[in-house]
């Protein structure tokens, strides 16, 4: 019998692309441990920064630095973690306000169970001791005082 | 503007196509709309279809999937990665154009093979949500959270429509998940599957397609004994953040309501592809649905989801109740994207 041919195949996406000035910013400002934001003509702070505004599209450049804690305005609780996310332990996923920002970034939330969990509480960034410039830069949100 | 209408639909769904390739699905449920029209390929003007690449794992599947169309000799063909409605919303422009009086359109998905709720991961955002992979339940669960602390939506209310759907897919054949006796107690008391929300909130993922003849003027009129005439047709999108929306609201939607004339008399019925409770009560709200209207009677896209095809499945269940005689005036609804950023709605009357 003929032997069967083989051939590995791997996935990949095997093109770079620039981040651009607002979200390379944004993932510049992580590997450094501070979080940015934007301002839009009316005043209010987009956390994470959007290049354009999303009502009017006009372009937006006016980084700020945002706190790094803030509110959660919305939770819930990932057990089993997703196989594929940074998280290899259930853990919370949250809306989280930052303080000096007007909207809520996706991150997770590290606590022992859903019982630590509420709308309003305060919780502040845990930050990886290795950065790179990515989201998971943040490990997580922790509660306020917890570190 | 041309007077083009639905003038024949099929389709068909389960739980799992395990042994069935996405061409052996189609090809009977093409032959049926085709059929029951009297037509053959030779007679469409245009075809079109949608479906996901990324879903099936293979570049230009949808190549393949002509084979259930007939492809020689040449037609003109196009395609959107997207639910087969927006395929439609092309074709309807086709028509518009001019120079062909009938289409073909189709859409088929099969989410069977991976984990539908993860692999809707990869429709985010790459920079701020993609890395993080937070699956499709769990975001879910974060707007259905903001609903209820702010008071948008009861629980009581998402068990009210889990349970409209449960017991309206009793005597559908084509629903994947249903409980002729399901009872709002009953909902209220399963454990959540991504806290707040329950197993019965989210919808039951399915494999499945769809396919729609269109016609225009009078050889609708030839080809079918009650046309569903299209009479307002739109989609829009809302920004891809969660942060930069209000998840209590979906405006898109409101929007294609009052750019298709939804709300301009009154609505039989509606088919909503609303993939959670929370984004069903939404709708209802945004389109402006009232109590003479009957939502996802027969379970909609709750009890059973088709990835890329259960908004186009909603227009087809809409038009067939014009075809039947059962409604006068109907709206059908698809949506795409996280927390409904994209909606169309096609509302279709009957003369």
């Amino acid at each position: 019998m003929a032997e069967r041919l083989r051939a590995d195949l791997v996935l990949e996406y095997p093109f770079t692309r620039t981040t651009g000035p607002v979200i390379g910013a944004f993932l510049t400002g992580l590997r450094e441990g501070i979080i940015l934001g934007i301002r839009r003509p009316d005043g209010t702070v987009l956390c994470p920064p959007t290049e354009y505004d999303p009502e009017s599209s006009e372009p937006l450049t006016d980084l700020v630095e945002v706190g790094q804690s803030g509110e959660l305005m919305s939770w819930t609780w990932v057990d089993p973690p997703r196989s594929q996310s940074p998280w290899d332990q259930p853990h919370g996923l949250g809306l989280i306000r930052l303080d000096g920002a007007d909207t809520p970034m996706v991150h997770g939330l590290l606590v022992d169970g859903p019982e630590g969990l509420s709308v309003g509480m305060r919780v502040t960034a845990r930050w990886r001791p290795e950065r790179e410039g990515h989201i998971a830069d943040l490990e997580g949100f922790v509660p306020e005082g917890a570190d | 503007m041309r007077d083009i209408a639905v003038v024949s639909v099929a389709q068909h769904q389960e739980k799992a196509l395990t042994h069935t390739t996405e061409v052996e699905l189609m090809v009977p449920i093409i032959n049926e709309a085709r059929g029951a029209v009297g037509l053959t390929q030779d007679d469409i003007g245009f075809t079109c279809s949608g479906s996901s690449d990324f879903l099936a794992g293979q570049a230009f599947s949808f190549v393949h999937t002509l084979d259930a169309v007939g492809a020689i000799p040449p037609i003109s063909e196009s395609h959107v990665e997207m639910d087969g409605a927006w395929a439609l919303y092309e074709a309807w422009v086709k028509l518009q154009i001019g120079g062909v009086d009938t289409a073909l359109v189709y859409s088929y998905g099969k989410s069977s093979p991976g984990s539908l709720r993860d692999v809707l991961s990869t429709q985010l955002d790459p920079y701020y949500l993609g890395p993080l992979w937070p699956d499709a339940f769990s975001l879910a669960a974060l707007q259905a959270r903001i609903m209820l602390e702010s008071g948008a939506v009861s629980e009581q209310r998402l068990a009210e429509i889990a349970v409209r759907s449960l017991n309206g897919a009793a005597d559908n054949s084509l629903a994947v998940r249903s409980s002729a006796d399901a009872t709002v107690e009953g909902v209220l008391a399963e454990a959540p599957i991504a806290d707040p929300l329950r197993p019965s909130d989210c919808a039951a993922s399915a494999d499945g397609g769809v396919a729609v003849v269109l016609a225009a003027g009078d050889r609708a009129r030839e080809l079918c004994e009650r046309p569903a005439w299209i009479r307002g047709i739109d989609h829009r999108i809302d920004p891809h953040q969660p942060g930069v929306r209000d998840l209590t609201r979906a405006p898109s939607a409101q929007a294609v309501a009052v750019n298709s004339g939804a709300g301009n008399d009154r609505l039989d019925v509606a088919e909503l592809a609303a993939p959670f409770t929370t984004q069903e009560h939404i709708l209802e709200l945004e389109l402006g649905l009232g109590n003479g209207t009957a939502v996802n009677a027969k379970g909609g896209a709750l009890a059973g989801h088709t990835m890329m095809a259960a908004g186009l499945m909603r227009i087809a269940d809409a038009a067939a109740q014009i075809h039947d005689e059962r409604a006068d005036r109907v709206l059908g609804h698809a949506a795409s994207g996280l927390y409904l950023q994209q909606n169309l709605v096609c509302v279709m009357e009957g003369e």
